[in-house]
This record gives C-alpha cells, sequence and structure tokens, in this order.
C-alpha cells in the first residue's frame, strides 16, 4: 500500500513538471535535461506500460525499448495501472526506463484483490495477493521503426523474476513456489507503409495467472512455452488500436487456466503522457469463469 | 494451382502501383510534393532542434534537390541528380534524434499539406531506411 501510494506521489510529481514543462519550455531544465533524456524517439514508439511493468501493449511483452530515449539518451517512465473484473480488482503502478535503446530495466508491483471469491475461499474479503515483478529486457538486433527495406523485426529477449507474497495459500492450492522466472524472446515490427505494428513474444514461464497464483503447480511443475502477440494499427500519429492474445500455462488442478486477449486503444498526448484503455477477457480465475471487464493505465515519462 | 498462388501473390504486389494511381499521385503530384517540401524546409530552420545543421547550407538548392529526390522517391518522373545520402551526410555528424526531427518536421508538412496519414506511412516507409546513411554519430 505503501508503495502504491508513493508510486501515486510519483506519477502526480511527474504530471506537473510536465506540465510546468509545456508552459515555459525551452527552459533551462528542459536544456540540461534533454542532453541525457533526450526524447528523441517518434512517438508511440516506446509502446505502453504492460501490466507486468515492461514497454509493450498491455497483456505482451514487446521488443521496443520503453520511453523516447534514443541510442544516444536514456528513457524514464511510471506508470499505473488499473484491471476492474466481475469478481477481482488488480493494481498494478510500476517504473521503468529505457537504457540508450538498447537495454531496459523495469518494476511492477501488483495487488490482486480478491473481494468476495477471498470470503467464499475462507481467505477473508478482500484477500490480496502481492506480487513483485523485476524485469530486464536487452535489444538483440534490427530496429522496428528504421527497418522498412528488410523483414528483419527488432528482436530483444527479456526476463522477469516475480515474488508473490501469499505462498501459503499457494501452497493450499497446488502451487509450487511463490518466486518464479519468466524468460522470453520477442520481435516487433512496424510495418509502416501499412501503418501496422506486429508483435509476436514466447515466453517461458511457470507463473499460474502470471504469477499472482504462484509458479508450478500439482498437475505440472515445468515451464512452458507460451505465445503473446499483438497487432496494432495507427490512426494518428497519436492513437493506436489494437488486440492482443496471450496463452498461459495450466498448472493447478484447482482451475483451468485459459488464454486471454484484449482491445485496446491507446493516446499518446505527447512524448510526456499516454493513457491506454481496454476490454480485457482473462477467463477463468480460480472458482469464477467470464472474468472480462475494462483495463486503464497511464503512462508518464520523460 | 501453385502457379495460380504465385499468379495471386504477384498479382496482389503488382496491382497497387496500378490500381488507383502512384504514391506520387496520391501525394499531390509535383505540385503538392514540392509544397510539401518547401513547408518541410521552412519548418527545418525554424526548428531549434535542428536548424544549426543548415546554417552552412545553400537552402535553395536543398529546396530543389529535395524536390527532385522526393519524387523520384515517390514513384515520380524526375530523377535526382545530386550526391548519394552518405556523401551529403557525411561531415554533419548526424544523430538519431536529429533524423527523428527531421521526420517530425515532415510529418508535420504532410500534415499541414493534407495528405492523409496513411498515405504518409507509405512515404516514410521509403524514407525510414535512409537512417543508416544519413545517422553517422
Amino acid at each position: 500500500m505503501l508503495l502504491l501510494r508513493s508510486g501515486l506521489a510519483l506519477l502526480a510529481a511527474l504530471l506537473s513538471v510536465t506540465c510546468v514543462r509545456a508552459d515555459d519550455a525551452p527552459s533551462r531544465l528542459w536544456q540540461q535535461g534533454s542532453a541525457l533524456f533526450d526524447e528523441s524517439r517518434l512517438l508511440a514508439t516506446g509502446g505502453v506500460s504492460a501490466v507486468e511493468g515492461e514497454g509493450g501493449g498491455g497483456l505482451a511483452a514487446w521488443s521496443l525499448i520503453t520511453g523516447y530515449g534514443t541510442r544516444d539518451g536514456i528513457g524514464l517512465n511510471i506508470h499505473e495501472t488499473y484491471v476492474g473484473l466481475p469478481d477481482y480488482q488488480l493494481l498494478a503502478p510500476g517504473v521503468a526506463i529505457g537504457l540508450f535503446d538498447r537495454l531496459e530495466l523495469s518494476y511492477a508491483w501488483q495487488a490482486f484483490d480478491s473481494e468476495a471469491t477471498g470470503a467464499a475461499l475462507g481467505l477473508g474479503q478482500g484477500f490480496t495477493f502481492h506480487q513483485n515483478i523485476y524485469g530486464a529486457k536487452l535489444k538483440l538486433i534490427g530496429d522496428a521503426v528504421y527497418d522498412q527495406d528488410t523483414w528483419l523485426p527488432q528482436i530483444a529477449v527479456g526476463l522477469q523474476h516475480k515474488e508473490n507474497d501469499r505462498g501459503a495459500v499457494i501452497r493450499a492450492v497446488g502451487g509450487k513456489g511463490s518466486v518464479g522466472t519468466d524468460y522470453y524472446v520477442s520481435a516487433t515490427k512496424l510495418f509502416l507503409a501499412e501503418s501496422l505494428l506486429v508483435d509476436t513474444t514466447l515466453r517461458l514461464t511457470k507463473a499460474n495467472q502470471f504469477g499472482i497464483l504462484g509458479f508450478g503447480g500439482d498437475k505440472h511443475d515445468g515451464y512452458s512455452a507460451e505465445f503473446e502477440g499483438s497487432i496494432a494499427y495507427l490512426f494518428s500519429r497519436d492513437f493506436v488500436l489494437g488486440g492482443e492474445f496471450r496463452t498461459k500455462p495450466s498448472n493447478l488442478g484447482v482451475a483451468k487456466e485459459g488464454g486471454a486477449f484484449d482491445i485496446f486503444a491507446a493516446y499518446f498526448l505527447n512524448k510526456n503522457l499516454s493513457f491506454t484503455m481496454a476490454y480485457l477477457n482473462l477467463g477463468n480465475i480460480v472458482i469464477h469463469d467470464h472474468q472480462d471487464g475494462v483495463y486503464l493505465s497511464l503512462q508518464a515519462g520523460i | 494451382m501453385r502457379k495460380f498462388l504465385i499468379a495471386a501473390l504477384f498479382g496482389t504486389m503488382a496491382s497497387p502501383a496500378f490500381a488507383d494511381g502512384t504514391l506520387y499521385d496520391d501525394m499531390g503530384g509535383k505540385a503538392g510534393m514540392d509544397r510539401i517540401v518547401d513547408v518541410s524546409v521552412d519548418n527545418y530552420l525554424a526548428d531549434p532542434r535542428i536548424n544549426e545543421i543548415f546554417s552552412e547550407s545553400n537552402i535553395d538548392r536543398i529546396r530543389m534537390e529535395l524536390k527532385d529526390q522526393f519524387c523520384q522517391l515517390a514513384g515520380g518522373p524526375c530523377v535526382y541528380k545530386g550526391h548519394d545520402m552518405v556523401i551529403t551526410h557525411k561531415g554533419l555528424h548526424l544523430t538519431n534524434a536529429n533524423f527523428n526531427a527531421l521526420v517530425e518536421d515532415l510529418q508535420d508538412a504532410m500534415r499541414k499539406c493534407d495528405i492523409p496519414f496513411a498515405t504518409q506511412n507509405r512515404f516514410l516507409a521509403l524514407l525510414a531506411p535512409y537512417q543508416h546513411q544519413v545517422v553517422t554519430r
């Protein structure tokens, strides 16, 4: 909760900086900061913040390095994401930095509120799972934007180390651990002549419901190779509409876990502020089917 | 069946050029593209991020060469007679930030000239690979 509050405070602080900057730019501060925080990649080419904190869509990791730093600069952003489902609710603030359009480091904190389901399962009303997610992503080859004369996408590898604070409950439902690490390789390409961005990502994971229900299970305890992908159409420089799909392992005997998909709209006010709104469908989560609802995410950065 | 598929594939690839005009036509032909260049160059000169690049340049010559180059690139009946991109940008030590600023100013110009966004992107897709030749720092 403290983290959430400080995250929101940081968001508010960044927002106010953004507004001041817009008012009296080019100020001296801007000139100094612009050397390193160059904000010089093209609008929307940093993607938005995915639910696990990395640069991507909402569900899928993209190979794009977060923020607007070129290979000579740095981009830093914070975000707050809210997912409202019929029987659950997720809050996921985070922070990420893109270094020289090469390396991305991210941290996200997820709070998954089980609301009345917690009471039904004997955990208590509003029983909440928390998860820390530490991410790193390295761009290997290609440039999603410039390389319009070849089919080669931008390719990156990444990992996400996740720590869940509800080990006892996780083991009670058949999960094997409260800590896990996902590994992924992501290929993202902007088909500029078609105004289309396409991503495909392969993820090795043991996570149950993104790790909210721990890692591995009574049914299956090894890594699974899972797919996630996005397709997005650029309507203008600041407005993108797309869809995503993500498969997940089904490790637990108590509930069959299926795929997830979303349909999203992202609006980039400028390089400092973007807003993503989506319809998100997560299917079954433990005792409830049809967990679909709204996904809202705000990103502020320099 | 295979022959049919190949024919269909190449047919699809070739058809946009013949169906409803070239990109050059979609961008307003010679007059339209010349205006885009003029507005772009005006934008470059007014852009504090990049206008220093042009401080030693013959602006009239840049306008003329860009008009030929853009026209040729979009499939128009022009021939760019200037030096290649590597030579013209060699001494400028341009960064990706500079290149992207040029792109943004061009996007602004195309928008001002009422070029639809999807058409803008078709043209930018032809320009984007020049990043490899233009950016040297």
